[in-house]
């Protein structure tokens, strides 16, 4: 039988006494309750910031890019620096969901669904702006290779701009079907328990039919695990071509081969970090601390500290190389950047992203909440200004000192920007409340090797909280002590007898499942060694647990006889 | 034979997972298994093939390369090829490095949505399609094992009582 062992030092991922059942009314309670006053609120504010932005954005299309504060030699400002700052944000969820896959790593079930839901609506946002900066947003379908009016004049796939559009598309759609496809469970459990004519129907709807059939299980896992391996290399693609967009240019600090490796580790640390400042709040919200844990939290600013550090090694690498090529305008470009009237934006960037997430070597600042809530936005704001700072500083100083100026944004620039992460909150907030926000399925598979109780029962011997065979025509007998005796003569006779005296007892505690209790427990019976508990078969085991009466069936459900012979062979 | 089926219904994995190897060790056909999460094991357990759907999607990436190589070179070399930056555009394969990125994406694109459609036809998965599983409990924390009747119901229904079954029931074939 398949052991649901999990090394004691592993600390639980799913905390509290609960079953299968808890975890169905715990996903589902924020679905089924009603929103209450705060969520109201919140949603509230991040609709009026979702209208400005609309607003906005109608007032640039209808009148023209120029209401934005680009000028000649700035034409890249703000528009750009939100697509790579939602972009960014939007790798965390895939890296979750497919990088942590691969790697098997089980924590990632309590938050890979809202880390993925934070990848699409993310993504969302960025896609907007190209669109947006077309000017003439009816025509974004000129971007996909299909022949022009005039004759076929095809899109051009040289430019890493086409390169975007197909980078993106695919993994906006990708990233779409690897969470619906995980979906349909947890969509299936919900429309099982609607009673709501229209939320049944609602959920049947979603759920496409889903069964739960052991073929379908089989072919679930299958498409999980190859989504994975095909969302992994597209991730790191995706914000590969985004650099590209900077590195193929030759405008002094864009061209550089180091762009592709930083921009990814750079996305992965904003996207952590907003991953962090969502579900910080909603584990909280939606009473889902059981599942998101302080271990999650904890995680997540290790990947954040990591990659934070990459991002830092990046810039100083920038600088030495900038330095070393002997390129006057390339040193140019990063003198201006550290001391140029862009001075405080460098700041800010170096100060939030290098220094900030060094803190959290300290075990006891990365495991406090309100830390880690705090610092994941000091994160974001420091990556935007990464973008900010790469972009405008280096426009700002053209190859012509008549044409330098600055960069202001300006009403309608601020507008979309807030307006994006209007739409973001809008669409995370409703998704919040109408969709199973964690992995149930997945997670209800961990339950029984992560669970808290379960580790409980294994590491320390307590109860088994497992529902357990019912019993039928089977007379359970009260075990008399002359009973107990005759079987222990019975056991010892088949297993072989061991004399401690002489001979060198085994350390029976590396059985899983054998803890120092049911050690010494064996122990009094008479079984000192691997080899006689290699001998144990059916019969054995049954003697067992009418002599031990606790821990029924346990010696059977590990298979001690199978790693007794393993341990005996080393 | 009759078109009868029992649903045995178990509260936990493990012990589905036995009753499963003992009615398969008594020779009982078992129809269908309904789980609320994937049980790791159970397709070995019943005798299920392993499923192809990797090697479709393998096949599938192959096509969305090939319709890139395809596309790229039938758009920027042969119908109007132009001179962009320079880059050589009098033979795909001097080209080809601009078109990486382009011909990675699709083959990305083509494996993944198009294993995805398979799964889900394959699965019967779709829009508006009914839900067949025996028991709402199903998709939340009850297991059912489907066993076709051959011959002795009443024996067979005893036996999958012994294996753990907190819930049987006997159904006309669906």
């Amino acid at each position: 039988m398949s052991s649901h062992y999990e090394a004691p030092i592993r600390r639980p991922l799913i905390v509290g006494d609960k079953s299968y059942h808890d975890i169905t009314v715990d996903v589902a309670a924020p679905v089924e309750g009603k929103a209450n006053k705060l969520w109201w609120t919140v949603f509230s504010i991040a609709l009026l910031a979702f209208l400005w932005g609309v607003g906005s954005i109608i007032y640039t299309i209808g009148t023209g890019i120029g209401v934005w504060g680009l000028n000649k030699t700035v034409g890249w400002a703000w528009d750009i620096t939100n697509f790579v700052w939602w972009v960014g944000i939007g790798h965390a969820g895939t890296l979750i969901s497919a990088v942590l896959l691969l790697f098997r790593q089980k924590w990632r079930m309590g938050i890979n669904r809202s880390a993925e839901a934070m990848t699409i609506f993310s993504v969302i946002q960025a896609g907007l702006f190209p669109i947006i900066h077309m000017g003439r947003p009816w025509n974004a379908y000129w971007v996909l290779p299909i022949p022009n009016q005039f004759g076929s004049l095809w899109a051009n796939f040289n430019s890493p701009l086409l390169w975007d559009v197909f980078a993106i598309s695919t993994y906006l759609s990708v990233s779409l079907v690897f969470w619906w496809t995980g979906l349909l469970p947890d969509f299936a459990m919900l429309r099982d328990r609607a009673v709501r004519p229209f939320q049944k129907k609602i959920y049947s709807l979603l759920s496409f039919g889903w069964t739960g059939r052991a073929k379908d299980w089989q072919r679930f896992e299958e498409v999980s695990l190859v989504l994975a391996g095909l969302a992994t290399p597209l991730v790191l693609s995706v914000h590969t071509i985004v650099s590209m967009d900077f590195a193929t240019s030759i405008i002094p600090g864009w061209h550089t081969t180091i762009f592709p490796p930083y921009f990814v580790a750079g996305a992965i640390f904003s996207g952590f970090a907003m991953v962090n400042t969502l579900l910080i709040i909603m584990r909280k919200v939606s009473n889902l601390e059981a599942y998101i844990t302080i271990q999650h939290i904890e995680l997540m600013n290790i990947v954040i500290m990591i990659t934070g550090s990459i991002v830092g090694c990046a810039y100083i690498t920038e600088l030495f190389i900038a330095w070393y090529s002997g390129v006057e305008y390339e040193q140019y470009a990063f003198l201006n950047r550290a001391t140029g009237p862009y001075w405080w934006a460098y700041l800010l960037m170096m100060s939030c992203n290098v220094i900030s997430p060094q803190v959290f070597w300290s075990k006891k600042l990365r495991t406090s909440i309100a830390f880690s809530f705090a610092l994941s936005i000091v994160v974001n704001i420091g990556m935007w200004f990464e973008r900010f700072v790469i972009i405008v500083t280096s426009l700002h100083r053209d190859y012509l000192p008549s044409s330098w100026t600055m960069f202001s944004p300006t009403f309608v620039d601020i507008g979309i920007f807030v307006g994006t992460i209007g739409f973001f909150f809008v669409l995370f907030l409703l998704y919040a409340r109408t969709f199973p926000v964690i992995a149930q399925a997945e997670v209800k598979s961990i339950l029984k090797s992560s669970g808290d109780n379960y580790k409980r029962y294994r590491d320390a011997g307590g109860d088994n909280p497992a529902p357990l065979k019912p019993v039928f025509n089977k007379q359970v007998e009260k075990i008399s002590s002359e009973d107990t005796a005759e079987n222990t003569s019975n056991l010892l006779s088949s297993l072989g007898f061991f004399d401690p005296t002489t001979q060198k007892a085994d350390d029976l505690k590396l059985i899983s499942g054998v803890g120092p209790k049911l050690e010494k427990t064996l122990n009094t019976i008479g079984i000192y060694a691997f080899d006689q508990v290699s001998k144990m078969t059916n019969k054995e085991y049954d003697l067992l647990d009418s002599i031990m009466g606790s821990f029924q069936g346990r010696a059977k459900r590990d298979d001690w006889a199978e790693q007794a012979k393993n341990l005996k062979n080393n | 034979m009759s078109s009868k089926v029992i649903q045995a219904m178990y509260n936990d994995d493990d012990i589905l997972m036995s009753a499963v190897k003992e009615t398969r060790a008594a020779h009982h056909h078992i129809e269908e298994v309904f789980t609320p999460f994937p049980v790791h094991g159970l397709d070995k357990a019943m005798g299920l093939e392993p499923t192809k759907i990797a090697i479709t999607a393998f096949m599938y990436g192959l096509c969305g390369l090939s319709f890139a190589i395809w596309m790229t070179n039938y758009m920027m070399i042969q119908d109007w090829p132009q001179n962009i930056g320079g880059k050589p555009s009098f033979a795909w394969i001097y080209n080809m490095p601009a078109f990486v990125p382009i011909m990675f994406e699709m083959t990305v694109f083509f494996a993944a949505h198009l294993m995805v459609i398979t799964f889900y036809m394959r699965s019967r998965l779709w829009p508006f399609k009914k839900a067949e599983n025996p028991d709402p409990r199903t998709t939340d924390d009850m297991f059912v094992m489907e066993v076709s009747v051959d011959g002795n119901e009443k024996e067979l229904t005893s036996f999958l009582k012994e294996t753990g079954a907190v819930e049987i029931k006997v159904t006309e074939k669906h």
